[in-house]
């Protein structure tokens, strides 16, 4: 039996760090990076006799998540207090919402593959709810002890769950990275993955298609897309090998190894903590008005779904184009500017120019495009000079270096001072382009003789050596026209 | 001095006819005298009160003072104070010296009251006699072979023995009020919210409440309205404005409705109980109030519901006392389940493990139903009852204690004995009422018997006035013990 016997059943858990400034339950700072416990506080070391106070500013950012994403945003939730003993919490209980979490269901659009075969799939989401993070032990450096650093302890984070509606780790993959640039997108967590910012664990089982859901496994902390898919992609094949080899699953918690690529149990669900969650007595339950969720609403930046929408109904973009342009804020924010710029009536080549030479050129030099060293209207500059056939592609490219290169000015007319500068201007005049074309009809007579028998590459040849004749600036279209002309074809 | 009441107190700081250090090397004086007999308190800080006396001595003579500046208190060591060892009555905390005062501290600290030092308890105010603390019992002036009651007997047998002219305390299920009543003292607990817990070691959080003690409720309501107040680091905290719970003390009681639950005057209650409460009852009737029978059907669940619900709170309360960061951690362990298990062995005693193991089981999968949330149900019940009585009076009474204060040891191994002796006031958390005890007499062996009121919500100035009018009308509160008058 092979691969294609089973159906692959994915659901994620994914933990955002909220950006606030301070912590959920108290005021100590959340900044990455301090010297150990320099931001940790009475609350958030757990004396005796403190107590937390909620963040209204992570409860906002819930709000903004769950009406991104279509949720309901509860008008009541509660707080609820996850029971277990580890040296990194502090108080012996976890913070978090059980039983009515702050946002219930939703769903997000994502596109999976590329070219023909990419496809839009919708998932959705089962919850979204508060919790505070825990600590770190560090485990080295300590001669046989461990350290505990309590700075993180208390760190705002929304623990967003997915119904097990993906089916392959690239769905995954595409459905982690749709949540990252949304939840970046809305400006509720910086998406610093490295920095454990954005954490995402994987439930996978596999079931014959149509068959009852198969016994799952919970790979946890994936910390980066790569990582996530190496898990997944690891985690069915041993699925699908014990299962073939006669062998069951077992409930389990397993744990990535990036070294090995393999994932290995952690805890079997025998070992699983009772964690005697019930409503946290200090704590009131969390109220929303319509009121505040109506202001939150209207504070919300146009999200990437409608973005998309937008750009293949106003400015007739494919919807490639336009889930590849809306794949991050920076992105679309940059795309949106030089439309704004160049005038809609050229936005399929303004998104070109983004999506293609841009994007390389950033690729290249490793920059995020927020960085990029030419600006949405320079490049609208560029993109209007091709339109109205003061240049051509080519030269269009050689402009496009000299803007990355700073030539030009900072200016949005940087790329008319290269074109100038430079003498790139296309030349259109018919007379100038037929003296040229005469020349080389003259200078190059084997390839006449070539093309009046019948080889059309030979036209080809002539067409580059007037284009090289002008240095480039000739309009390729006259040259053409041009040429057929006086080869009487 | 010694058995002056705050007002008269205030008077001669005031006037000069004593300084706040004079007053208070009086009752640290007194404190050294006494305390080995009573062991109520736990930590004596003669060196801070002083330091404190000085600085009120500085603004009385400023013209600064406030209604408690220089006036001397003891708190009940389960409140945090800055620098001074808060030992919850536990081996687990017997090292620990807090680095942040309590909400109610600082509010009392800024009040320039003089902290004398800090009173034995229960540990971790679970228990209703002191003698769960690991310091050894408190003893009850008034017979040192008999508990103070619990959990805040140090408070009360520092005020009944004139240590102190005032305490805090808390109460989770009675232990400002039943002590109180054990010791023949005033003890209030206000509605619940009414004080931050901010800085309170947890007990049982839906349930804990800080109290005032003093020898008379107009005492008491001058210490409850310098402790009350929002503080918005207690999120169970009423935002309310201030209140000043002396302002009614004076109000005639004619057309007060008292109504006396008939479950609270059954078959349960001492005789010698039954007749001071009777008589302190016939008193009130005197005085203009009205009796009128009320039925509180669900009280006899107040225990139950009690045990499932402050358990279950307290078992998750204190799981940060693990000996990782601070507090008592064994000497010799393996690895870290074994650190764990050796620490808190160590550093709890019987009750409170007793008490961890039942929250526990009552949370743990498969039973959280059966036990949480049907106590949480109960308690919803009770809550109703006392609603409804409230239609038909204006203040609820009855016994505090079933009993008078009992032998040291008698019931040290019969927990749910002990439990039973809250019968009367654990109600009144579940339902978060404002409660309080006043003395009422005397049963046998000329043992104090305490009388409780029960108010409506936010009703401790009416709690407050009726115990004043009933003071100025009767002796009970000024009696002091023979061996400490």
């Amino acid at each position: 039996m092979s691969r294609s016997d089973w159906e692959v059943v994915i659901g994620l858990e994914i933990h955002a760090q909220l950006n606030t400034a301070s912590k959920i339950f108290s005021g100590a700072s959340t900044a990455f990076g301090a010297e150990p416990n320099r931001q940790a506080s009475a609350v958030d070391i757990a004396l005796p006799g403190v107590l937390p106070v909620l963040n209204r500013g992570a409860v906002e950012r819930a709000i903004r998540f769950g009406l991104a994403i279509g949720a309901t945003v509860a008008p009541k939730s509660v707080f609820a207090r996850k029971n277990y003993f580890y040296p990194d919490l502090p108080k012996g209980y976890q913070i978090s919402q059980f039983e009515l979490p702050v946002v219930q269901g939703g769903a997000i659009t994502i596109r999976v593959g590329e070219g023909e075969k990419a496809y839009e799939k919708t998932v959705n989401l089962t919850r979204a709810h508060l919790e505070e993070d825990a600590g770190k032990s560090l485990h080295e450096d300590f001669h046989g002890m461990s350290g505990i650093d309590l700075n993180r302890a208390g760190t705002p984070l929304l623990e967003i769950v997915s119904e097990p509606d993906m089916r392959s780790s690239a769905e995954a993959v595409a459905y982690a990275r749709a949540l990252h640039a949304l939840v970046r997108w809305i400006d509720i967590c910086d998406g610093n993955m490295q920095e454990g910012s954005f954490r995402c664990d994987a439930n996978v089982s596999v079931r014959r298609p149509g068959g009852p859901l198969g016994t799952r496994r919970e790979i946890k902390n994936l910390n980066s897309f790569r990582f996530l898919q190496q898990a997944i992609d690891y985690e069915v094949q041993w699925q699908i090998d014990t299962l073939e080899d006669g062998g069951r699953i077992q409930q389990a918690t397993v744990l990535f190894d990036p070294d090995s690529g393999e994932t290995r149990m952690m805890r079997s669900k025998e070992d699983a903590h009772d964690y005697r969650y019930f409503p946290d007595p200090d704590l009131l339950p969390l109220v929303i008005s319509p009121e505040w969720i109506a202001r939150v609403q209207g504070e919300l930046p146009e999200l990437p779904g409608a973005m998309k929408a937008r750009f293949v109904d106003e400015l007739g973009l494919s919807a490639y184009d336009a889930t590849t342009l809306t794949a991050s804020k920076e992105m679309a924010g940059y795309f949106q500017a030089t439309v704004d710029a160049a005038g809609a009536a050229l936005a399929k080549p303004c998104a070109n120019w983004v999506m293609g030479d841009l994007a390389g050129r950033l690729n290249k030099a490793e920059l995020e495009i927020a960085d990029s060293p030419v600006t949405p209207a320079q490049l609208a500059g560029l993109v209007r000079r091709i339109a109205d056939n003061t240049i051509s592609n080519n030269i269009a490219r050689k402009v496009f270096e000299a803007l990355w290169n700073g030539e030009g000015g900072a200016g949005a007319d940087a790329a008319d001072r290269i074109i100038d500068a430079q003498g790139l201007k296309q030349v259109t005049d018919s007379g100038a382009i037929e003296a040229i074309v005469d020349e080389v009809l003259a200078a190059n007579p084997k390839s006449v003789e070539e093309f009046r028998a019948g080889k059309e590459k030979a036209f080809n040849a002539l067409v580059g050596q007037v284009m090289k004749a002008s240095r480039g600036k000739a309009n390729p279209a006259q040259v053409n026209d041009i040429l057929r002309h006086k080869l009487g074809s | 001095m010694i058995n002056a009441p705050l007002s008269e107190l205030r008077r001669a700081l005031d006037a000069r006819e004593i300084s706040a250090v004079e007053l208070a090397t009086l009752f640290l004086d007194r404190i050294d005298a006494a305390n080995p007999a009573l062991n109520a308190f736990i930590t004596v800080d003669r060196d801070g009160a002083l330091a404190a006396a000085r600085e009120a001595d500085a603004r009385i003579a400023a013209g600064n003072a406030g209604p408690l500046t220089g006036i001397p208190l003891a708190h009940k060591d389960v409140f945090c104070t800055a620098g001074v060892l808060t030992s919850c009555g536990s081996k687990m905390l017997a090292n620990f010296v807090s680095p942040y005062d309590a909400h109610v501290v600082a509010l009392l600290k800024n009040a320039g009251t003089v902290m004398l030092g800090k009173t034995n308890m229960d540990e971790f105010a679970m228990g209703s006699s002191n003698e769960n603390s690991h310091y050894g019992p408190a003893k009850n002036p008034w017979d040192s072979t008999r508990i103070p009651g619990g959990s805040s007997g140090g408070s009360a047998v520092a005020v009944a023995a004139r240590l102190a002219p005032i305490a805090t305390g808390t109460d989770t299920g009675g232990s400002v009020r039943q002590p109180a009543a054990l010791t023949g003292v005033t003890g209030i607990k206000p509605t619940y919210g009414v004080c931050s817990r901010y800085g309170m070691v947890a007990y049982a959080s839906s349930l804990d409440q800080a109290g005032a003690f003093g020898a008379s409720a107009a005492d008491c309501a001058a210490l409850l309205s310098a402790m009350a107040g929002f503080d918005e680091r207690d999120s169970t905290s009423l935002e309310r404005p201030a209140e000043d719970y002396s302002r009614d003390l004076d109000k005639p009681l004619a057309g007060l409705r008292i109504g006396l639950p008939r479950e609270f005057f059954g078959p349960g209650m001492a005789d010698d109980v039954r007749a001071a409460v009777d008589a302190a009852l016939a008193e009130y009737r005197k005085l203009g109030a009205t009796t009128v029978d009320v039925s509180l059907p669900n009280a006899q669940l107040a225990i139950p519901a009690y045990y499932v619900i402050a358990p279950a709170e307290a078992s998750s309360n204190l799981s940060r006392f693990d000996g990782v960061r601070y507090g008592h951690r064994a000497a010799e362990y393996g690895d870290l389940a074994d650190m764990y298990e050796k620490s808190r062995a160590q550093g709890f005693g019987a009750e409170v493990k007793r008490r961890i193991l039942v929250g526990t089981y009552v949370l743990s999968h498969g039973y959280y139903d059966a036990y949480y949330l049907k106590a949480q149900k109960l308690r919803r019940l009770i809550a109703e009852d006392f609603r409804a009585a409230f239609t038909q009076c204006d203040v609820i009474a009855g016994p505090t204690s079933p009993t008078t204060a009992w032998a040291i040891g008698e019931k040290s191994d019969d927990p749910v004995q002990m439990y039973l002796s809250d019968i009367y006031t654990i109600a009144v958390n579940l339902a978060g009422l404002p409660g309080l005890s006043h003395p009422a007499g005397f049963g046998a062996g000329g043992l104090p018997v305490g009388l409780q009121l029960i108010g409506d919500y936010f009703a401790e100035g009416r709690l407050l006035n009726a115990a004043h009018r009933f003071q100025q009308a009767t002796d009970w509160h000024t009696r002091r013990p023979a061996a400490f008058a």
